[in-house]
């Protein structure tokens, strides 16, 4: 693959992407007076964090041909471990922080290590842990929603209008995709997701390349955990119920692949803002709730036939 | 190789295997059944099914349930059960079944559904067992299909928004524009909490300018909130139908810093959100008693039991929280 066609192909995923974007954000700015302003796409852009973070995760792991359908729950078990560090056990906010994170690559240390070392599919390795940590956070908490106070000054502090969590989820997003396409770890994750076999048989340590993936993904989720807590100034232990399906999603409509070996984490930013932009506009619409379900159903799914001509069509280039 | 694949196999099978065992591993041993025959007036064996132990508001209920256990040991024996989310409806169906087989004296019961639990209590009734509706009310329409009478004790939801909302419409005026927020669009207590918005709405002249749904929760609401403020930049009030999406739409009113102009209620008066009153931030909840809820209903079917004939339903009390009673 020469250099000049790896552009080509990004070229060609923008393009398509940003203009089902365009074409969303004309339709809605025609139906509505609002929509069409700086606060609503400052709303969102704030609004986007935590989901892009978790999608992140969850692109790396479908490249190397898993699933992850945990991280939902370890976004709840992680907020739950810092509501109660920071409400009842009044450690500063960074010990705070470190616990949560630590939580979440721990979860994420177990998933990897249940599916290389007994090879189980990680969609069992995994589900098992959506129910664990779900458990944990309801233990954690008490059930009890957690208030915490003076957390949302991390989601206040801005440049202009974008808060500090919206930059943070950018920086994770370019840095993401930077080991994906530009280092040796990055061409291993998609020679793992691609042929495992053949992966293993020319020298890559495959199950390192797993355990790592998994590990990452639940560390995010925690992360993702620290800005959702901020956001809502509150660690609630049933949040991030259906998480894991959104980011699906979100990674399913930027291209990334079910089957492993492809994808990209900027497609990824791009399939979130889609079903943030799409969530946003319906609201503003005034939509009726089944209708809302309907349309996000159905866009995901034309978002994913839309992949599949595009990867035809690049195939055949 | 060979064995890694046949250990990876017997793994699986075995996980699967303590999965399910855990799943029908609801009732426990130490709430061991009375040997059937020995029909001796011992103490009466209650049931309490509840919905989803996960939330604040069952917690406190079963909490509230096992303090008036201790304090009245000797009058009966408790066995608490929940389930898993509060759309579990078939796994409470089987609650209901495995206290019909341990022969239970009464079944107290917060149904998930209140139209898909009917019947299963009609069989729990034929056998013997005498049932008390607590916080969400079986559908009349079905009690009556069935024929069976149920006594419902519990609170009045659409008084308790009512009351809610009354407050806040004091402190606005007429022609006011304000939001609500609902919850999952199925559940009985949700619309009646909508009907005791709406009453109050109208009472006051307010105008309602958009009601969407929030799922019960607070992320969701915390999004169709900022969505709402920037399409509606004019509103003076929200109203929640409960605490958690209370939550959300205080934290959304705060990044949009519109905390102060419009005014939020929500519903269940969780801890979080008392928090909140207390602080200004918010303007009111309701107070529903849950720890004396499932008191109540125990305290009811003791009553049945020895008088051996339903009394009628029982309102349970729902007290308005605001910054003078938040703490």
């Amino acid at each position: 693959m020469t250099s000049r066609s790896h552009y080509k192909r990004i070229l060609v995923d923008y393009v398509g992407l940003s203009s089902v974007l365009a074409g969303m954000i004309l339709f809605f700015g025609l139906q509505t007076d609002y929509f069409f302003s700086l606060t609503t796409f400052r709303t969102i852009a704030n609004q986007i964090p935590d989901a892009v973070i978790i999608a992140v995760g969850m692109t790396y792991v479908l490249i190397i041909a898993g699933i992850d359908l945990s991280v939902g729950s370890i976004l709840a078990l992680g907020a739950a471990v810092l509501g109660v560090c920071l409400v009842k056990g009044g450690l500063p906010l960074w010990l705070s922080v470190g616990a949560c994170v630590g939580v979440g690559l721990a979860c994420g240390a177990v998933n990897g290590f249940m599916t290389i070392r007994w090879q189980l599919p990680s969609f069992i390795v995994t589900l098992g842990m959506m129910e664990a940590a779900r458990g944990g956070a309801y233990l954690v908490t008490n059930s009890k929603t957690q208030y915490i106070s003076g957390i949302e000054r991390i989601y206040e502090a801005n440049i202009g209008g974008l808060s500090m969590p919206f930059l943070l989820a950018i920086a994770v997003v370019v840095a993401a995709q930077i080991v994906l396409s530009g280092t040796v770890f990055g061409r291993h994750m998609f020679a793992v997701g691609a042929n495992e076999e053949s992966a293993r048989l020319s020298g890559i340590r495959v199950r390192l390349v797993k355990f790592t993936v998994f590990v990452i993904s639940g560390g995010l989720a925690a992360l993702a955990a620290v800005i959702h807590c901020s956001r809502l100034a509150a660690a609630d232990p049933n949040s991030g119920a259906g998480y894991e399906l959104q980011a699906i999603a979100a990674v399913v409509i930027g291209g990334t692949s079910l089957m492993g070996g492809r994808g990209s984490v900027i497609n990824t930013f791009f399939g979130v803002v889609i079903i943030a932009v799409l969530g946003t506009g319906l609201v503003q619409i005034g939509a009726e709730e089944p209708i809302k379900r309907l349309v996000t159903g159905a866009v995901i799914v034309i978002a994913v036939i839309a992949d599949y001509y595009r990867h035809r069509l690049r195939s055949r280039d | 190789m060979k064995f890694r694949f046949i250990m990876g196999r017997a793994l699986i099978v075995s996980v699967i295997a303590v999965a399910l065992g855990c799943a029908g591993c609801g009732s426990k041993p130490e709430a061991a059944p009375n040997t059937p025959g020995t029909a001796s007036p011992a103490k009466p064996r209650i049931a309490l099914i509840m919905k989803s132990l996960a939330n604040e508001f069952f917690l406190t209920m079963e909490n509230g349930a096992k303090k008036h256990h201790a304090a009245h040991a000797a009058e009966y024996t408790l066995i608490t059960e929940g389930i898993k989310d509060e759309l579990d409806v078939s796994r409470q169906v089987q609650l209901v079944e495995q206290m019909i087989a341990q022969r239970m004296s009464a079944i107290i019961i917060a149904p998930a559904d209140s139209k898909a639990l009917v019947p299963v209590c009609k069989r729990a009734m034929e056998a013997g067992i005498t049932v008390v509706n607590i916080d969400n009310k079986f559908d009349d329409d079905v009690l009556a299909d069935k024929q069976v009478r149920i006594p419902f004790v519990g609170p009045d939801n659409r008084k308790g928004a009512r009351l809610c909302a009354e407050y806040l419409a004091k402190q606005l005026a007429a022609g006011d524009p304000v939001a609500v927020l609902e919850g999952i669009p199925s559940a009985y207590n949700g619309i009646q909490r909508k009907l005791g918005f709406d009453d109050a709405i109208k009472a006051a002249g307010l105008n309602l300018v958009v009601s969407q749904v929030g799922d019960w929760e607070m992320n969701k609401a915390n999004q169709v909130v900022s969505a709402m403020i920037t399409e509606h930049p004019e509103l003076k009030a929200i109203l929640c139908a409960n605490d958690s999406m209370a939550l959300g739409a205080v934290a959304a009113l705060r990044s949009a810093g519109k905390l102060a102009p419009v005014k939020v209620i929500g519903y269940d008066g969780i801890s979080a959100v008392r928090e909140l009153i207390a602080k200004g931030d918010m303007l009111a909840t309701i107070e529903q008693h849950a720890d004396q809820l499932a008191v109540f209903g125990i305290e009811y079917a003791l009553e049945m039991l020895k008088t051996k004939q339903p009394p009628a339903d029982r309102e349970t009390p729902v007290d308005l929280i605001t910054a003078a009673n938040a703490k």
